[in-house]
């Protein structure tokens, strides 16, 4: 007996999850790689180490989420991240409220009801603007890492204004803004500012009810953290694993 | 060169083309084209694999009416008066006069519809008009300047018939046909409503309509037969309390049949309001309606939500959005857009045909405001026992469009429905990606679905 009761798949554009849970819906195992170009086969690789390293087999329900979903022909079924990531930070967190989840393709905004599930969305229009793929790609044009992202951002009172919410037309903007010796940092702040401006925007839409969350791989970036806080007035709560939340969602829900 | 000289296309035909290619043997092709589809519709086996029952037989006469209307208007200039309007403009006059009415809006979906519309609005953006436009506009503009339609051959306006009632752009795009055309443009200026129409706005739409008719009058080269002008009328009313019987049966459960259905029914009474062959095809729509409702048969064969659809449809997609939801089983039961052509039937009074023309033509739903749009799409989710609200978020079509996130929010608020904004455009496919409209329509599904 492995003690596997659901594995949930989150087969993102920039990193892949996979998460095991007992019947209880406790985490037991996880994994968390970048997306390969083929991502059934890397899902296919991460499931056999997973199961081996678990003891499972293939009975044990697999739900899928993320983009790569429907890819996944093992999975029991698939299921959108916007249920994944409600169920998972609702576990995780216990409160309903608003969550934000910002991936690397697409920020959500999603209303959690008392129950678990989500009564309201909205997500980006067709623009990466406001997706971590915003910050990634403006980023590398600075020569910064992702990971020190948040903290060059917040490590300077200056901020240059991106005006551009178009991620093509901001690394122009950068680009003009080197030019006239522009501080790097006060670059970058300015760029998480353009980015929370475009996902708050949206909070606003749906509507905040507190305590706002956050989940996604930028969940983990201090600023961005920092920056919603003060738009909106609000306590941000993040879950333990917040890049994992879609993953754990899904898992749970194969229990259910 | 003048305008009209660049564009060879828009040729005149005689009586005796009109006669043979028409009368003769136009009508007994299509005639024998929908016996061939009958034949074909009786000897057709049920598929079990499809998420959608069979469709309505009585499809096979609306193709027959639609093509036979196109297929006159080939061969309509020269022999008949013809005049171009908008989906909202007061055309009774018109074919009491006997016009031949060309709807470029109709048109210009029947583009969509063919997935034609793409490369025929280019060659409007490449002869300078911008892909901000509208993309009828565009559909049409690229039409005339180019030939290309799908239709065949469209005839050459006499007269242009421009109704604010719908939306402003209009207004520009019937002046560059004037322009191109060089032929008369009559502008019926339609006041927006926030409430009811006061009495001197009525009087203000019915004087405009009163000059249309003595424009009209004088390119015909005779005068309006009130006793025709009455029947035209009457026979406007009947089909539209038709259509709105047709659409009111999807209250049914299952219903009957599925708005896209109704985006493609709606062709008789968009182009041939006020006809008798209008009136009769929905008389037989409703009998093979009453007969499914009867039998229990659904358009859709597990309809496990029922929902509405805001907006224009999305023409180029129909067909996949159609089996996609229903396949997920999803009944997409209403729209507020089928609506408009029979929500005003109660309005029309064939024995004042004028004062009641002027108010039907004030209220379409494009014309009031958007909080008259909300309090629509309430009462549709309460009649129609609706599970969800679908808002096509219109990238052409502002005035449809404008008040959306609001009206959703509201929805969700005080009638707890799941909504969803759905961005996209009713006729470029530039404008709508696949990838991220389904998922959207995916997590839309998840939060009907019955919580446990």
């Amino acid at each position: 007996m492995s003690g596997i009761a659901a594995i949930g798949i989150d087969a993102g554009s920039t990193t892949c999850k996979l998460v095991a849970v007992d019947p209880d819906g406790a985490i037991m195992s996880s994994v968390l790689e970048p997306t390969e170009p083929r991502v059934e086969l890397q899902v296919q690789r991460m499931l056999d180490a997973i199961r081996a390293k678990q003891g499972a087999d293939s009975s044990v329900p697999t739900i899928a989420t993320g983009y790569g979903r429907k890819l996944i022909k093992e999975a029991t079924r698939n299921l959108t991240e916007i249920t994944c990531h409600a169920r998972g930070v609702f576990r995780d967190l216990g409160r309903a409220g608003t969550l934000i989840d910002i991936g690397g393709q697409d920020s959500k905004v999603i209303q959690i009801g008392p129950d678990g599930r989500p009564i309201d969305f909205m997500m980006n229009d067709k623009c990466a603007a406001g997706t971590g793929r915003f910050l990634e790609y403006t980023a590398a044009r600075l020569g910064v890492s992702v990971p020190e992202l948040g903290a060059r951002a917040l490590c300077t009172a200056r901020e240059e204004p991106i005006s551009s919410t178009c991620t093509v037309f901001a690394e122009s903007e950068i680009i003009s803004l080197i030019a006239r010796g522009a501080e790097p940092d006060a670059i970058l702040r300015g760029l998480h500012r353009s980015l929370v401006g475009r996902v708050v925007s949206m909070a606003r839409s749906v509507g905040v009810v507190a305590p706002l969350m956050l989940s996604g791989g930028v969940a983990k970036n201090e600023a961005v953290r920092k920056m919603i806080a003060e738009a909106t007035v609000e306590e941000v709560v993040l879950p333990g694993e917040p890049q994992l939340m879609g993953a754990y969602g899904a898992a749970l829900l194969g229990i259910s | 060169m003048t305008r009209l000289e660049a564009l060879p296309h828009y040729v005149e035909s005689n009586r005796f083309e009109h006669f043979v290619n028409y009368e003769l043997l136009g009508k007994t092709a299509l005639r024998v084209q929908r016996w061939r589809d009958q034949w074909k519709i009786a000897r057709r086996r049920p598929r079990p694999d499809s998420a959608l029952n069979p469709p309505l037989r009585s499809v096979v006469h609306m193709k027959e009416i639609m093509s036979r209307h196109y297929l006159e208007g080939r061969y309509a200039a020269g022999v008949r008066k013809v005049a171009w309007v908008t989906s909202g403009a007061p055309t009774e006059p018109l074919q009491a006069l006997g016009y031949f009415l060309v709807y470029p809006e109709n048109h210009a979906a029947l583009c969509g519809v063919r997935r034609k519309a793409q490369s025929i609005a280019e060659e409007a953006e490449h002869a300078g008009w911008s892909r901000d436009i509208c993309s009828y506009a565009r559909t049409d503009i690229g039409a005339m300047i180019s030939g290309k339609t799908p239709a065949g051959r469209l005839p050459r306006p006499d007269v242009l018939v421009c109704c604010t009632n719908i939306c402003q752009t209009v207004l520009h795009w019937y002046r560059v046909l004037a322009d191109y055309f060089e032929c008369p443009l009559v502008l019926i200026d339609t006041p927006f409503l926030y409430g009811e129409a006061n009495d001197h706005e009525v009087a203000y739409v019915k004087r405009q309509i009163e000059d249309m008719i003595c424009v009209a009058e004088e390119i015909a080269g005779k005068s309006l037969d009130e006793t025709r002008f009455r029947e035209v009328m009457t026979n406007a009313r009947r089909g539209a309390e038709l259509w709105l019987e047709v659409l009111n049966r999807s209250q049914q459960r299952p219903a009957p049949m599925t708005a896209f259905d109704g985006f493609i029914h709606m062709g008789p009474i968009v182009d041939m309001r006020g006809e008798a062959v209008t009136v009769a095809y929905y008389e037989r729509l409703i009998a093979e309606l009453d007969e499914r409702i009867e039998r229990g048969i659904g358009a859709i064969k597990e309809e496990r939500y029922r929902v509405l659809w805001d907006n224009l449809p999305i023409w180029f997609k129909i067909g996949e959005f159609s089996k996609w939801l229903a396949e997920r089983g999803v009944n997409v039961v209403a729209s507020t857009y089928t609506f408009a052509w029979g929500e005003l039937a109660p309005m029309i009074d064939p024995t004042q045909p004028l004062d009641s023309m002027a108010r039907v033509y004030l209220h379409p739903i494009l014309n009031r405001s958007t909080g008259h749009k909300l309090d629509a799409m309430k009462r549709m989710v309460d009649e129609f026992q609706l599970d969800g609200v679908i808002l096509h978020s219109d990238r052409s079509c502002k005035p449809y469009s404008l008040g959306q996130i609001d009206q959703r929010d509201r929805l969700v608020k005080t009638l707890g429905v799941p909504a969803l904004l759905l961005e996209a455009d009713h006729n470029d496919p530039r404008d709508y990606s696949d990838e991220q409209g389904s998922n959207r329509l995916e997590a839309f599904i998840e939060m009907m679905e019955p919580r446990a």
